[in-house]
């Protein structure tokens, strides 16, 4: 008989039993539905041992590596730590150090924290208010020996936290931090694959941190990073990318402007539509996707129907909070 | 003793190898691909990865109950017996593309066919 412990209470899994049947048997509120490994309502994480493989089975791989498992599929070869998917999250207190605008609207905020932090760039996390507002951001930078992490943060009109961030957060004040989350991120294998990178607006964060990744474990098929906007004025780290662009021979950077004023060295369209026509066929590509849910969304489909297989395609979707 | 037809198939890499490109043909097809306009793609590709491998008679336990259930907010935007040909249309030309025997297809369309009445709320 294992044990299963989330936050200060053990269960006792009985033999033949599921970590799900446990749960529910506990009455613990925990979402499921088809009991077979199908929909996957009832995935939670493991946050000490691996879970049992068959547990993992048709996940995506950045979900296996980060420890999601399926409650319904799991029956524990050892006692296990899990979290529940809605279950409040730990925070640590970071401190701000560095607090500059990337363009008119896009604050780069930098949090230092005391100790080192495990994550994936492209991840993200929750960022709280001391009055309890929270908003989730992506991690745009991988783990560095200074403990910090980097966000892009977009202010909103009328964007109650994205207003607090730049109008009243400054260097050396302190900010609650969660633990991260999200599997658009990537993994260092299949060096030799071709990545398209697709986002709008801060929709560069994620992607920022997943091409630092690849390129830093020597990725060496073509990447091809599409970052637009409707203005020039909103786009950011355009002359850091081109240079990117120059040292490494298999980067592309296009940047694109939907809006009707288009420089010279910037295209012209949509992102996502932009993107698309460059690509006849996206057969054996691992695409990533960020930023607006409808441009993601479209993405998703397009990309699957070029022909990139299911396990390949990664989205992170921005959903704005209502207010 | 005889293999299952799950076996004779090729198992569980066998429904991944078909997986993607069945749910690519049913998001191409005009018929159907408006039954998948709003579906989440990760959701929607580990039920199609269930429904092969009921399809392909392998472990799997769906009730006719399951399936009612699961079709009925399709059935009431107007799911019927062409659309439900079509899928198994293409699911049959997915399977010629992989070079799977002709015996061996006929075989999975008599399971889908099993399922008919529950899927449409006959």
């Amino acid at each position: 008989m294992y044990k299963i412990t989330i936050e200060d209470k053990v269960y006792a899994c009985q033999p033949e039993e599921t970590v799900l049947d446990t749960l529910l048997r506990e009455n613990v509120a925990i979402p499921y539905a088809c009991k077979k490994g199908t929909c996957h309502s009832c995935m939670v994480r493991s946050i000490d041992i691996a879970p049992p493989a068959i547990a993992q089975a048709g996940l995506k791989d950045t979900l296996k590596k980060r420890k999601h498992f399926l409650a319904c599929q799991c029956y524990p070869e050892q006692d296990m730590t899990i979290r529940l998917p809605d279950q409040s999250e730990f925070y640590t207190d970071g401190t701000v150090v560095v607090n500059e605008m990337l363009n008119r609207n896009t604050l780069l905020l930098v949090i230092a924290f005391k100790d080192a932090l495990e994550f994936n760039a492209g991840q993200f996390v929750n960022l709280q208010r001391p009055d309890g507002l929270t908003r989730s951001y992506s991690i745009a930078n991988i783990p560095q020996a200074s403990n910090t992490l980097e966000f892009h943060i977009r202010r909103l009109p009328n964007g109650k936290f994205s207003n607090w961030l730049h109008d009243e957060i400054k260097a050396g004040d302190s900010i609650a931090v969660s633990e991260p989350r999200g599997h658009c991120f990537y993994l260092p294998e299949r060096h030799e694959q071709g990545l398209l990178l697709v986002g709008t607006g801060t929709g560069l964060a994620p992607l920022a941190g997943i091409l630092t990744d690849a390129l830093s474990h020597g990725h060496s098929g073509p990447i091809y990073l599409f970052h637009g906007s409707r203005e020039v004025e909103d786009l950011y780290r355009i002359e850091e990318l081109r240079q990117l662009a120059r040292q490494h021979p298999n980067f592309h950077y296009i940047p694109c402007l939907s809006g009707e004023l288009v420089p010279d060295g910037f295209t012209q369209g949509r992102t996502h539509e932009v993107a698309l026509a460059a690509f006849a066929d996206l057969k054996g590509w691992r695409v990533f996707f960020c930023g607006h849910p409808d441009m993601v969304n479209q993405m998703k489909r397009m990309a699957f129907l070029k022909g990139a297989a299911s396990k390949d395609i990664y989205a992170d979707a921005f959903v704005i909070s209502p207010n | 003793m005889n293999k299952t037809l799950y076996e004779r198939i090729g198992g569980e890499p066998a429904v991944n190898a078909a997986v993607d490109i069945f749910y690519r043909k049913v998001l191409l097809d005009p018929r159907i691909n408006h039954f998948f306009e709003n579906v989440d793609m990760e959701k929607q590709a580990a039920k199609q990865k269930a429904f092969l491998t009921m399809a392909f008679g392998g472990p799997h336990s769906y009730s006719g109950e399951d399936m009612r259930k699961g079709h009925a907010h399709l059935v009431k935007m107007g799911l019927n017996d062409s659309h439900f040909d079509a899928v198994v249309e293409n699911l049959g030309s997915t399977l010629s593309e992989l070079s799977v025997p002709q015996e061996l297809i006929a075989e999975v369309v008599t399971i889908c066919e099993s399922t008919r009445n529950d899927v449409l709320g006959k």
